[in-house]
Formats: structure tokens, sequence, C-alpha cells
């Protein structure tokens, strides 16, 4: 893949930041409004895929290398996984031990936010990963059936 | 009753594409239609005529909240959508392995284990 | 601390470690999945004979927060997974080396066992849901894992109909909760044994719920009319994957669920209208399943979908038994009788895992001595391999149910409820099926373990002992069963029949 027009490269760089700080938000106002880590994280991973269509695989996995996207992946994954595991402090796996604070302030409502969070890091990356990983399949069939009829 | 008739009958559309299309990627399609077919249902299930979205905002009294939507099938039907998207993520990774093996997306020509 | 929310965590803590140590440690998946599935066998085996528990994840207590339910059934099933889990990866840590990808596959087994363990330990109709699904998607992909044509096929079919399976038991769980309005096991089972007792009273959103349930349950677990994946899917699949599905996933996600949902859900009861329904349509997908998965596995030449056929089958058996404690229980029989059915279909389950487990595991150990699975290109196997063949015939008597091993056992207590619930032909058909699944076991043992040296075995060795001793032990444990019922039949079988009878005690467990 190498990219798009001028136009749509401009564009997206442009508005690239914006989606990902919406995703931020969307995500860190989880618990307050509608919203949460998974729709946050999906929206992070879209300016990501935005970013591969726009200007191809290289430039994407340079702001977020493959190897970067593997780790974080997992360790979204671990750490709700922890956080979960702090709850057995209180007693009771996943219990809320953090004060759950006044309502509707951004730090209210215990471990929802830390939760969120991580699973913002594992959706977005596991969204880009799968994105990356059919578009790279996509192309080596590509190949191997242009080279199948030249046979 | 309607609405969940129409849902059982998308439903049995996803079914027919599922059973009656030869093309893979065809079937991958009749079963999202399938899946979100029975979300329709759940959210249906929560739907209350004149509901408002389940969000508590600053001063709402007991009243107000009393025309909520039941949330619950809400969850389920996000929960469900997330599983939808990692077994369509798979099947559509499966269906271009299968065409980079078979060279067809056909299912009566890959189709070889039998008996 | 209360173990039960363990049983989730390690594996699935495990299996998102796998891949990222992985990147620079390549052995992580070796090393950590034979840890944690090590430290899980042994917390199961300990869970022996513990008294049975809710608890309660977060501090909610239901019907409001989710419950993990511990009891004499879930133990059961703890075990077979837990132990096979086991010993399937210390087979695959030999086996597997000419895979790549390794920790991906450790990272897939890992999320399957955790899967399986929670949906054995959920009280709660969606969290099985999920559960499934999480170990429904690691066994696709650990279907197709090789890649190569027929695997892909293979996980591909699975795939399909694994998800229609799912689209099934999702409506059905949705219409449990417009009906009842709850999704807790125990909370739906006291609002329907409330509401809708009594002649005549069964709500048919309920009964269209328990068909639905029944039909994606019963995809998962293969039973015909719904088996047309696990022949192909089974084979295809890597050994030790093939024992683990054939072993335990097709119990776990199927049988298990079919029992959690219609026994203490639904309800087996003469009060309750079309529980008669239910029973029969159990008894009919069972006899169905002996009778096709038996004929259709005599005429297999290979050996590891003969293995798969057979599976159909004996699940038959088991869903047998079962089927027909329920509707002794549903006819208002003698619940001495139920409780004998309903120990046979137990006891056969637990077979049935530990043997055709050992089965599966020993067709790979085959497979990777001498290349094929081909029995025609097989023969004298006794001489070139003989631990693998001595594990292989004492597998084979047990499923066919020689005397005293332990598949007879189960077979006979199975046989004998039927024809004290006066099921004749049924008895009969079962009776005849026992002889043909002899009748191939020992074709199996003709064309590949006796006989002369021939064919593909000719270059064959024994193999590594990291790859015996799994076989090994899933040996001893076959015979044990056989000749030990009474000393472990009284700690785990028991409990797991008395959980499964008693709907109203596990309401009051969980509720409180």
């Amino acid at each position: 893949m190498k990219g798009m027009s001028l136009i749509v490269k401009t564009i997206s760089d442009f508005v690239v930041g914006f989606i990902i700080i919406f995703g931020a938000y969307i995500v860190l106002y989880g618990h307050l409004t509608p919203g949460g880590g998974f729709a946050g994280g999906v929206i992070i991973a879209s300016a990501f895929i935005l970013l591969m269509l726009a200007h191809g695989k290289d430039v994407a996995f340079s702001k977020l290398g493959e190897r970067a996207a593997h780790i974080l992946d997992s360790a979204g994954a671990l750490a709700f996984l922890l956080i979960g595991w702090v709850g057995v402090v209180g007693g009771y796996f996943f219990m809320n031990v953090f004060g759950r604070g006044e309502q509707f302030r951004l730090l209210s409502s215990g471990m929802i936010l830390p939760g969120n969070i991580a699973i913002a890091f594992k959706v977005a990356s596991s969204l880009f990963l799968v994105f990356s990983a059919l578009a790279v399949f996509r192309r080596r069939s590509f190949r191997s059936m242009i080279e199948g009829e030249l046979r | 009753m309607t609405v969940y008739f129409l849902c059982v009958v998308l439903l049995t559309m996803g079914l027919y594409c599922l059973v009656a299309k030869k093309n893979i990627v065809k079937k991958v399609i009749g079963l999202v239609i399938m899946d979100y077919a029975v979300n329709l249902y759940l959210i249906i299930i929560g739907y209350k005529k004149g509901g408002v979205a389940p969000v508590v905002e600053r001063g709402m009294n007991s009243a107000m909240l009393e025309r909520f939507v039941d949330p619950l099938p809400q969850a389920l039907v996000l929960t469900s959508i997330v599983i939808g998207l990692g077994v369509l993520a798979l099947m559509v990774a499966m269906c271009i392995r299968i065409y980079e093996r078979h060279g067809t997306f056909d299912m009566s020509q890959i189709s070889k284990l039998r008996g | 601390m209360n173990p039960v929310p363990l049983f989730v965590a390690i594996p699935l803590g495990a299996a998102f470690l796998i891949p990222m140590l992985g990147i620079w440690w390549k052995k992580s998946g070796e090393a950590l999945a034979a840890l944690s599935t090590a430290t899980l066998a042994v917390m199961a085996i300990l869970s022996i004979g513990s008294t049975a528990v809710a608890y309660h994840m977060g501090g909610w207590a239901p019907p409001v927060g989710i419950a993990l339910v511990s009891d004499g059934l879930t133990v059961l099933l703890l075990i077979a997974v837990n132990v096979i889990a086991f010993l399937c990866i210390i087979f695959s840590l030999k086996y597997m080396t000419a895979y790549s990808g390794l920790p991906k596959y450790y990272s897939l087994f890992m999320l399957m066992v955790a899967g399986m363990n929670g949906v054995v330990v959920s009280g709660d109709l969606f969290n099985l849901y999920v559960f499934l699904e999480v170990a429904s998607i690691a066994s696709y992909a650990l279907v197709a894992f090789g890649t190569e044509a027929d695997e892909l096929e293979a996980g591909f079919k699975y795939l399909v109909l694994g998800s229609v399976a799912s689209v099934m038991i999702l409506f059905a769980i949705g219409t449990v909760y417009a009906v009842t309005g709850t999704l807790n096991m125990a909370d739906a089972a006291r609002e329907i044994s409330t509401r809708f007792s009594g002649a005549g009273a069964m709500n048919p959103a309920l009964l269209l719920a328990a068909a639905m349930f029944l039909m994606g349950f019963s995809l998962k677990a293969a039973l015909v009319p719904f088996h047309a994946w696990l022949p192909d899917a089974h084979p295809s699949a890597p050994a030790p994957i093939s024992a683990m599905l054939s072993g335990v996933v097709i119990k776990s996600l199927g049988i298990y669920a079919i029992c959690r949902v219609f026994f203490h859900v639904f309800g087996f009861d003469p009060n309750v209208m079309g529980s008669v329904i239910l029973a029969n349509s159990m008894i009919w997908l069972a006899v169905l399943s002996i009778v096709v998965g038996g004929l259709l596995a005599i005429g297999q030449w290979d050996y590891k979908r003969l293995l798969a056929y057979s599976s159909i089958g004996q699940v038959g058996y088991v869903m047998l038994g079962l089927g027909v404690g329920a509707r002794v229980l549903a006819t208002g029989g003698p619940r001495s009788l139920a409780a004998l059915a309903i120990l046979g279909g137990l006891f056969h389950l637990v077979n049935h895992a530990f043997f055709k487990s050992l089965l599966f595991l020993s067709s790979g150990a085959i497979q990777h001595a001498t290349g094929t699975r081909d029995m025609k290109q097989m023969g004298g196997l006794r001489e070139k391999m003989p631990i693998t063949s001595a594990v292989t015939n004492l597998a084979a008597l047990s499923i066919s149910g020689v005397p005293p091993f332990s598949g007879f056992w189960s077979k006979l207590i199975i046989l004998i409820a039927v024809v004290k619930a006066e099921h004749y032909v049924i008895a009969g058909i079962a009776i005849v099926m026992a002889f043909v699944t002899l009748a191939y076991y020992v074709k199996v043992q003709r064309e590949i373990i006796f006989g002369s040296v021939r064919g593909a075995v000719e270059r064959a060795k024994e193999v590594p002992a990291a790859m015996y001793v799994p076989l090994i032990i899933l040996a001893i444990v076959c015979v044990g069963f056989g000749l030990l019922y009474p000393v472990f039949g009284y700690r785990i079988l028991e409990p797991a029949r008395d959980a499964l009878m008693n709907s109203a005690e596990y309401v009051k467990l969980v509720l409180g």
C-alpha cells in the first residue's frame, strides 16, 4: 500500500489528532456519559487505521509499531485482570475498593475509570493489529493470485 | 409483537443466506445478518414505548428514572457485538487464507473432506 | 480466599502473558502453559469433596451481581478439563515443535481452558454465553492452526456451525430474560418454578427458548443431526487439540451446558409442562447419535476420523443416561431410578473424557512416528512402538466396554437404568451399538497394532518419553476408574449427581 492522494493525506494528518483526543475523551468520561473503554478504544484505533489507509502501512507502523501494539494488547488485558485482583483486598474479585467519589466528577466511581483505560489500550491496539494483519494478508494473497494468473 | 416477528424473519434470512449461498464470503455475510437479528431482538426486549436513554444526569428525579429503557439488554448487545467482531475478524482471515490455498471462494470447490 | 475465580483468572492471565513474554523469550509459551495448567490440575484435584459455594464477583450478591458457582457437578467437570489440559500441554511440548508460532498456540490453548473453566463455574446465563464464545473462538483458531487446506476447510465449517449455535443460544438467553426478567440461573429457575408450574402453565416463549437452547448446545456437543462439523474438525486439528476437543470441549460446552440449563433452570418436574417433550427429545438425539456415530465409524480408514465418529456415538451414550434420567424425573417416576441413569451418564462422561483424549493423543504419537493416519498403510505397530500400542489397546478395550475397564461399568449402569425405565427398544439399540463399538475398535487393533509390520510402520520408532508419559498417566486413570469405582465414585460422581438432581438446592445455594 503506497497511500492515497495528497488531499487525503493532508486532511487525515489534520484530523488524526482530533480523533485521538475525542477517543480519549470517550474513554475518560466513560463512567459518566455513554461510551467507555471499548467505544473509545475503537475510535482511537480508527485514527491509526485512517493513517494506514491514507499513508500506507509503513507510516502507520512508525507511529505505533507492530511489536509495541502486541505488547499494549497484552498489557491492557493484564492490567484489567490486575484491577480485578486489586479487588481481592476487599474480599472479592473485582470488588470496587477505591472510593466511589463524588457523583458526576471525573475521578469518581472507583475502578471503573482505570478499567476503562485498560480496556481502551487493549481494544485500540488489537483492532489496529487485526486491521493491519488483514491488510498484509490481502496484499500477499493478491500477489499470489496475480502470479497464479501469469502461470 | 410484529417487531419480534420481523427479527425472526431477519434471522431466517441470514440462515437462508448461510445455507443457500456457495460463496464463503456470502456465508459470512449471512452469519453477520443472523448475529445482528439477535442483537436487534435483545434491544427490542429492553425497549419501552416513550422510553429515554438510561443515563443519569444532574437533577433527575425518580419519575424520570421510571422512563428509562432497560439498560441490561444494551450491555448484553454491546458484549455480543464485541464477540461478533472477534468472530468476524477470524472468519475474514480464514476466508483470505482459504482463497490463498484454493484460489476460489466457492465452497463446493473447496470441499474435500467427506465420508 | 475462595479458589473458584482462580480457575478463570489463572489461564486468562497466562493467555495474555504468553504472547507478551514471547517477544523476548521464545519458550515462554511452554513454560507458562505447563506451569499454569499444572497449578489448575492440582487445584481441581484438591477441590474434591469441598463444600458447594457461590462466589459473588465484586461483592455484589446475586441476582444483581455475577455469581460463580462451584458444586459437585462443577468439580467433576473441572477435574476432567484441567487434568486433561495439563496432560495435553505436556504432550504438546514435544509434539508441537514441528509447528511455527508456538506462543500463539499456547496462548490460544490457555484461552480455551479459561473459556471452559468459565462455562463450568458460571452461575449466570450471559456469562455462560461469553465464556462459551471465548472457548469456541479459541478452538476455531486452533483447529485451523496448521493453515493447510484441510485444516482451513474444517476450521471454517466448525466456525460457521459454531457461530450458528452461538446465535441460537443468545436468542434463547434473550427469551429467558424477556420472560423471567433475570439472567442469573438460580433466579431464573426460581421464577420459572414459581410462575410456570402447574398443569398447562408452560409459557410458549419458554418452550421456544428451550428448543433454541437444545439446538445450540447440541450443535456444540455434536449430537446427530447437528454433528456435521465434528468429523472434519477433530481429525484436522493437531493431536493435543483433537484430544481437548473430543475429550472435554464438546462436553463442557455442550453436555454440561445442557445439564445446567435444563436440569437447573428449566427443571424436569411433572408440574412443569413441556419437560417431558424436552426429555424425549434428549433421548431421541442420544439414540440418533449412538446409531449414526457408531455406523459411520465402522467404514472409516482414517484413524483420527474413526475416533471422531466414535466420539459422536459415545457422547450419545452420555446423553442417553441423562435423557432417561430426565424423563423419569419429568414423568414423576422413582427418583432412585433417575439417580441411577444420571450417574451412568456422568460416569460415562468422565470415562469418555479420559479414554478419548488418550486415544487421540496416541493417534498423534502414531502419526508423529509413522507420518500417516491411513489405517491401510499401517500394521504391526506392537513391535515398533510397544508403549503406544499398549495404551491404545487399553483405551480401545475401555471404550468398547470390555470388563473390567471403566467403559464397561458406565455403559452397564446406563443400560440397567434404560431397561428399568422400560425403554426396551432403546436398550436393545444401545446394546447392539455397544457391540458395533467393539467391532470398530477390533478393526483398529487388527489394522494398526497387531499383524505383521508393514507400510509406514517399518520406519517407526517409539516416541520420546515426553510424549508417552502423559499417555501412560491417562491409561492408569482409565484402568483406575474401572477398578476403584467405590473410592472415587463416592467422592466425585455422587456429589455431581446429587447437585444435578436437586434444582432447589442450587437455587438455595446461589440466592441464599
